[in-house]
């Protein structure tokens, strides 16, 4: 068997979920990697949190930052530009994927670069820069390590925080050898590593362009921090000529000691580390006098449907997320699945409630609805995202009209069955109605015999649902007669 | 986040919420569960109008269906005794989710609220309310435990398990691998995406026969049917049991506690 | 209607009322948790780091330079790339280390000899965290940001009376932000080598940036 997801990347969600997770779900070899990697990350979170009552005090106060920040969104971002402008940095608003790829193509293309060498960023795979980039004639070259494998073996990332999770060493070494010139095959992770070390140093000197995302935006001094252990974004940031940062209309906090307890239970929530190797705090180009950092900075503000969680709410609460990915680390689903079955930009329980918003419920109304509502990714998330009620919010946004009073959702409706409005009428009709309930109760256990053998789902790897000979009220009927 | 139980008396008379699932497909359990409330002395009563408490409208996203459902067993339960439900899930449903449905109804939100204050769990009301003190009968079993997730997070359902097994004194309770993890069952989950709930349920009942007990026990139908349906379907020896069962056949009672 | 008034638009559209500012909540979280003693403070940030894979010498003050002249013989740095206009840049020349070689011009002009060239930077830092084992990098016109990031070995100068018990400390004792400060272009915390864990969670050093970390403690009375 294949120990490769052949998926390639087209954004199909609703159509294709549940094949692409029964495909690996059928294949023992990613089941157990997905598994031995999310118990590994799981442990070293644990072991971040020693003490329940002190995380909590944290999630709290993390909650507390984010809603603040939220509710006062409108200013903070105006703030913010001001601020920026102030320092120097031409700051872009997006609202599609493709306003946000156009204006960065637009600064490509005024400083004629033919290479743009990329730090981490999910916005920029939410938008799908590379492949607007590379339409354009333009190499837009992931440099951190795991979104380099993941883009030198064309696919995209499994995971928001650890992109190549779902390959192997072997896997990796193999592809070194097949596609970096000059190297020959080793599963030594340093050599790997050094590897990719020695391509990318080159780009980095080559490149005129350098892209990022943004972890924290703060308002109040315009600055912009990047979290990472590599150093790659360091080199994004700072050696190419022109700095384009790009991130969602979300991110932004007031103050930069706002920032620190967010910080603090990102990197322990994420990878179970204390910190991470950098923090990069931006506040701006290369001054007069300064000997190196970008001599142009562009921030490019996205978007992308956050508007529109952001006009209800309790979908606001969507855009408290800091993209630690805990979520998907705890999730049963994704542990399963991995993250290309989901066909999103975002896997696991973070995606199944930002995407419909980006994607629309059309595309994407299957997600919500997988999913147990089992609630171990709302105990984690360092900023308290209900996800679990969003998750059955959205289950009921896909299967109904906009409430009266309600803009509706892009997609609103879309996942509405005939079926299953009539079975939950159906359910509602009779459980509401105890004589008729009781009824069915006595028909059902009287005629116990005909339940099918085949339930749809269910029977292929269990017993059938029988209905007992004797239902509870019979059971205590009898009991009473007897006495 | 930890109820308070100081001001919950030990009661003479309590409700019981059998659950749609307890009342169809094992009411054995829900009878065991009556004798042991009965066995403390209390008075057991069954609203013979009860249905569902509409969870699986309400998490499907059918709201107003979950509320008609809802709304009819909100009238079940005038008097102020405590309301004992033998599924964690149903339980939580109560607790946790009756005061949001009715949100937009300040009648029937004053009724839900005050219904949530007084639903208990079945292992709950055993050890946080009635403090029983009892011991194990017969031979020494050696057993797994599987908490339904939403009891486990929203009622500490696991936790009262736990302490109830512990003090029977002849039941060795063994723990399994990811234990904390969801059997996936989830409702309507199991039957729209059967391969990852099979894939759940299969990783779940392995984990729980890999601990070398004899059975397997859990306070939730769903869970149960999931678990013990995969099982069955194997031809697998290795069962589950609802736990209220377990303890009617094998424990007895000691008296009070001091 | 730019994609900027659109964005507004809706967002002012929608129902929102400002909470209450957390930073009370922010200060009151961290006066709450148990402090290190002040003595204590540069010994915990140098065991924090030495876990994160830097190399620490606590050194006293007046002695660094020979402490720096061992680390250099003992890993063969030929090169080492240091700042000429700040105090221990001039003590660095005073002391006629060998193969010193000063950042005076811009990048622009010697990219590809700092990038293939340099064995080794030092600079200073602002001070150190204890919690986390982190060091607090400063830079400016005349330390830039580069020297902490392309040589392969990044030696660090920490003084012990400047390591504060927290990254909030850090912002609000030494006042990044209040009293009409404002922040460089790019501040820095720097907490060991460059790593990357991304080829099956194995943790591997140098990834991008420094593979080797070196502080030099500076510790006894202040000069
Ligand atoms: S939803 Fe919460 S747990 Fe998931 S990525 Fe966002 S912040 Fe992390």
């Amino acid at each position: 068997m294949s120990n490769n997801t052949t998926h390639t990347l087209q954004f199909v969600p609703g159509t294709e979920f549940k094949r692409r997770a029964a495909e690996v779900v059928a294949n023992p070899f990613l089941r157990k990697s997905f598994r031995g990697a999310m118990d590994f990350l799981m442990m070293k979170r644990a072991a971040q949190f020693p003490d329940p009552e002190l995380l909590e005090r944290q999630r709290d106060l993390a909650e507390h930052i984010r809603r603040y920040s939220l509710s006062k969104l409108p200013q903070l971002l105006e703030q913010l530009e001001a601020n920026l402008t102030r320092n120097g940095v031409t700051v872009h608003w997006a609202e599609t994927p493709d306003e946000a790829n156009a204006i960065i193509l637009d600064i490509c293309r005024r400083h004629d670069t033919k290479l743009m060498v990329k730090g981490k960023s999910m916005v920029s795979e939410e938008v799908e820069l590379n492949h607007a980039m590379h339409a354009a004639g333009i190499d837009a070259l992931e440099s951190d390590m795991g979104e380099y494998i993941v883009q030198l073996a064309d696919e995209k990332p499994s995971h928001i925080i650890m992109p190549a999770i779902h390959k192997t060493k072997q896997q990796i070494a193999e592809l070194f050898a097949a596609k970096v010139p000059g190297v020959s095959y080793t599963e030594d992770v340093d050599a790997l590593i050094q590897i990719g070390r020695d391509v990318l140093r080159k780009k980095f000197m080559e490149a005129e362009v350098g892209l990022s995302g943004v972890n924290f935006a703060v308002a109040e001094t315009g600055t912009l921090c990047l979290v990472e252990n590599e150093g790659n974004g360091r080199m994004c940031t700072t050696v190419p000529n022109v700095h384009i940062a790009i991130t969602g209309i979300e991110k932004v906090v007031e103050k930069l000691e706002h920032v620190v307890p967010l910080y603090g239970l990102l990197t322990r929530s994420a990878t179970g580390q204390a910190i991470t190797t950098y923090f990069n705090v931006i506040t701006g180009p290369r001054r007069e006098g300064e000997k190196d950092g970008p001599k142009e900075m562009h921030l490019v503000l996205v978007d992308n449907g956050r508007t529109q969680a952001f006009a209800d709410e309790q979908l606001r609460q969507t855009l408290q997320c800091i993209r630690c990915g805990a979520c998907m680390n705890h999730c049963p689903v994704y542990t399963r699945i991995g993250g290309h079955a989901y066909g999103t930009t975002y896997p696991g329980p973070i995606g199944k409630i930002v995407s419909p918003h980006m994607m629309g419920l059309a595309a994407t109304h299957v997600l919500p609805g997988a999913s147990t509502l089992c609630g171990a990714c709302g105990e984690v998330c360092p900023v308290k995202i209900p996800i679990p009620d969003l998750l059955i919010r959205l289950r009921e946004e896909a299967t109904h009209d906009a409430k009266p009073g309600h803009a509706p959702l892009v997609g609103q409706g879309a996942g509405k069955t005939a079926f299953a409005s009539f079975a939950f009428k159906g359910f509602a009709f009779l459980y509401s109605r105890p004589a008729l309930y009781r009824l069915f109760t006595w028909t059902a256990t009287r005629f116990r015999f005909l339940t099918p053998a085949k339930q749809a789902g269910w029977t292929d790897t269990r017993t059938p649902l029988t209905p007992a000979a004797k239902s509870l009220r019979d059971l205590l009927a009898e009991r009473q007669n007897r006495r | 986040m930890e109820r308070d139980y100081s001001a919950v008396r030990r009661p003479d008379d309590v409700y019981f919420f059998a659950t749609c699932l307890v009342d169809l497909f094992c009411p054995e359990a829900g009878m065991d569960a009556i004798q042991l409330l009965e066995r403390e002395g209390i008075r057991v009563h069954f609203p013979e109008d009860q249905t569902c408490c509409g969870q699986p409208a309400y998490t499907s996203g059918y709201a107003d269906e979950a509320r008609a459902v809802a709304k009819v067993q909100l009238g079940l339960f005038p008097n102020d005794w405590p309301v004992i439900v033998p599924s964690g899930s149903c339980g939580g449903m109560i607790r946790h989710h009756y005061p949001k449905l009715f949100a937009g109804d300040a009648a029937l939100k004053a009724k839900a609220d005050a219904l949530s204050e007084r639903v208990f769990e079945l292992t709950e009301f055993f050890v946080k309310v009635l403090k029983v003190n009892w011991k194990g009968s017969g031979a020494t079993k050696k057993v797994a435990l599987h908490t339904s997730c939403s009891a486990r997070r929203e009622m500490g359902t696991h936790l009262h398990a736990r302490e109830l097994l512990g003090q029977l004194g002849n039941v060795e309770l063994l723990n399994h691998s990811h234990e904390s993890e969801c059997c996936g069952f989830g409702g309507t989950f199991a039957v729209r995406q059967p391969d990852i709930s099979a894939a759940m349920a299969g990783d779940k009942a392995d984990a729980l026969k890999e601990t070398g007990a004899e059975q397997f026990l859990s306070a939730d139908g769903g869970c149960l049917m999931n678990i013990d349906g995969t099982l069955a379907k194997r031809r697998d020896s290795f069962r589950g049991q609802h736990l209220a069962s377990f303890l009617w056949h094998n424990t007895e009672r000691q008296g009070e506690k001091a | 209607m730019s994609a900027r008034d659109n964005i507004f638009r809706k967002l002012r559209a929608a129902s929102t009322t400002t909470l209450p500012a957390p930073d009370a909540a922010i200060s009151a979280h961290y006066a709450s948790l148990p402090r290190t003693a002040k003595d204590q403070l540069a010994q915990e940030f140098a065991e924090k780091i030495t876990a994160w894979h830097a190399e620490v010498h606590a050194v006293p003050r007046g002695a660094w330079l020979d402490k720096l002249k061992e680390v250099l013989a003992a890993k063969g740095i030929a090169t080492l790339l240091y700042a000429p206009a700040t105090a221990h840049g001039q003590a660095l020349e005073a002391a006629g280390i060998a193969g010193l070689k000063p950042y005076d011009r811009p990048i622009d002009e010697w990219k590809q000899e700092l990038f293939e060239n340099v064995d080794a930077a030092i600079t200073g830092t602002r001070g150190a965290i204890a919690e986390t084992g982190t060091m607090i990098v400063w830079p400016d016109a005349t330390e830039p940001r580069l020297m902490s990031l392309v040589p392969p070995i990044h030696i660090a100068l920490v003084d012990a009376d400047a390591v504060v018990p927290t990254l909030y400390d850090a912002i609000t004792q030494q006042k990044w932000t209040a009293g009409g400060n404002t922040l460089p272009t790019n501040a820095l915390l720097v907490t060991g080598p460059s790593k990357t864990a991304d080829i099956q969670q194995t943790l591997a050093y140098g990834a991008h940036g420094p593979k080797e970390l070196v502080v030099l403690l500076l510790t006894g009375e202040a000069q």
